[in-house]
């Protein structure tokens, strides 16, 4: 802030609480001729009613008072007058790089508090954290986490919704194990079907009844047989795998299973051939950190095993 | 008694009026014209493309800010759950603002790249599809309304004129700019501006 504007808001300020203090005492004061008490201003309205001049309520005019004496005291002690940062020398910090500000105090206490607890579940394994019961606190926290960061697309029950993977029935894209979830979490995960509407209407079809026999639905078994050749030529096997179970490098899905990410309907699988899918798991290592990622690998593993 | 005075001129009333309540103004508005901190674009905070500016549009006209605001406070609750606190510097770009005040749904200042595009769309059509807890309206229209950019040029000159007057710093749209608005625009659903717009609120923040 600049000189003047320090001036500015100062002079401005001060006059503005002199200037009330003025005003109340002026405005207050008897003229030539007045009593004290009992004197009417001299309107009459509707006939008959008039209106006292008496002073101003005692209780009123010393409540006038300590506010003025308030701002005084709260300018002295706080930032309000321009540059001048107050004898506490308190700030809020919400500025770039601000120090020894409110803020930053409130994140050291926490920190003081909090960091050991962190630091102490960090050191322990994710399978030890996930099922020993000695470490339910810990699950605890992941589950606290978990409804703070995760259950907008996971669901506050894990369940996922379409094109959200569901935490708890054990079937993984990326992998289960307890590095891969944490991979999928501070890394964040970006998997991608092209799209396949080049193939045309019957080949995709085709591909359909096929995909849908992998995992033991009825289908026409003259389209499927078809429809296998297709898989096996236009590209498919290079995720899916020549068996159809998905490769979790890539986060290609295990077409054998019963678990169906954007759903396992006719219509579903051909819009998904058709259009591909997109589906990304943002990043999470900048916001949360290390130690409360490891809390919650812990707390999704813990889910993925209670099946 | 003196006030009355002040009381049987009505002149001397209205001059004392406007001075008592101008010196708020004065006092608290006036001099953030002038700061640096209110007048310097934050580093990494870039003008709006002409995609994202008329996704901001439809974030006003849908009325996003009553329920969701762009203000994190310094507070640990705060930034725990979002990220970087708020600085003014972010808001250089933005006429209006976009603060909000009402915190029925999240703080979306830092909602930038939390979510996937796709969840955005499932979620703008219909919320519970995602989140079956949630109390925020469907707006299924978005993925139909077809934006057209006939007013996205106009739109950048008016925004070149508030943030030349408010902001030195700042980056203004140039002519090419504004001339390829149209195409940048034309053909996009209001959905896909509005998921552009969220998904680059609060990126900048990531490099403080």
């Amino acid at each position: 802030m600049s000189e003047f504007w320090s001036i500015w808001i100062i002079v401005l300020t001060a006059a503005n609480i002199l200037g009330c203090f003025w005003l109340i005492r002026w405005t207050m004061k008897k003229r030539a001729g007045e009593s004290a008490q009992g004197d009417v201003t001299g309107h009459t309205w509707d006939g008959d009613l008039q209106e006292y001049n008496n002073p101003l309520p005692r209780w009123w005019l010393w409540l006038f008072y300590i506010t003025l004496v308030f701002a005084a005291v709260y300018l002295a002690l706080y930032p309000g007058l321009g540059k001048f940062q107050g004898f506490l020398g308190w700030s809020s910090g919400n500025t770039l790089g601000a120090v020894d500000s409110q803020y930053q105090a409130e994140m050291a206490k926490a920190a003081e508090k909090y960091d050991p607890i962190f630091q102490q579940y960090a050191a322990v394994a994710v399978t030890d954290l996930a099922a020993k019961p000695e470490y339910e606190e810990a699950r605890d926290m992941g589950k606290r986490l978990y409804l703070t960061y995760c259950m907008q697309c996971h669901g506050s029950d894990a369940g996922g919704a379409r094109g959200f993977p569901n935490l708890r029935d054990g079937e993984w894209l990326w992998g289960g194990a307890p590095e891969q979830i944490k991979v999928s979490i501070a890394a964040g995960r970006v998997g991608v079907m092209p799209p396949h509407a080049h193939l045309g209407d019957d080949k995709i079809d085709q591909v359909t009844a096929y995909v849908l026999s992998l995992s033991g639905r009825n289908v026409d078994a003259a389209k499927a047989e078809a429809g296998k050749d297709v898989f096996m030529t236009s590209g498919c096997i290079g995720c899916h795998g020549l068996d159809g179970t998905g490769n979790q490098m890539l986060g290609a899905p295990n077409l054998t299973d019963k678990v169906w990410l954007y759903g396992g309907s006719a219509g579903a699988i051909k819009e998904t051939l058709n259009k591909g899918r997109n589906g990304v798991m943002p990043p999470h290592s900048d916001l949360l950190g290390d130690e409360k990622v490891h809390l919650l690998t812990a707390y999704v593993y813990s889910l993925s095993k209670q099946q | 008694m003196s006030h009355e005075v002040v009381e049987k001129n009505v002149g001397l009333l209205a001059i004392l009026v406007i001075l008592v309540i101008s010196v708020g103004g004065l006092v608290e508005i006036v001099p953030l014209f002038f700061q640096t901190e209110t007048t310097t674009p934050a580093p990494g905070v870039n003008k709006y493309s002409a995609l994202h500016l008329e996704g901001r549009d439809v974030y006003i006209r849908e009325g996003c800010y009553n329920c969701h605001s762009q203000m994190i406070r310094p507070f640990r609750a705060e930034t725990e759950r979002y990220g970087h606190y708020s600085v003014a510097g972010e808001s250089v770009y933005d006429h209006p603002f976009q603060w909000g005040s009402k915190r029925t749904g999240p703080d979306l200042a830092r909602v930038g790249g939390r979510y996937s595009d796709d969840w955005h769309y499932v979620h703008l059509i219909n919320p519970r599809d995602v989140v079956p807890e949630s109390n925020m309206p469907a707006y299924p229209w978005l993925s139909d309304t077809v934006l057209s950019g006939e007013d996205t040029a106009a739109k950048m000159r008016a925004l070149n004129i508030a943030v030349g007057a408010t902001c030195p710093k700042c980056e203004l749209y140039s002519e090419e700019e504004m001339a390829n608005a149209q195409k940048e625009v034309a053909g996009k659903t209001e959905a896909e501006a509005l998921v552009a717009y969220l998904q680059g609120l609060g990126l900048a923040s990531k490099q403080w």
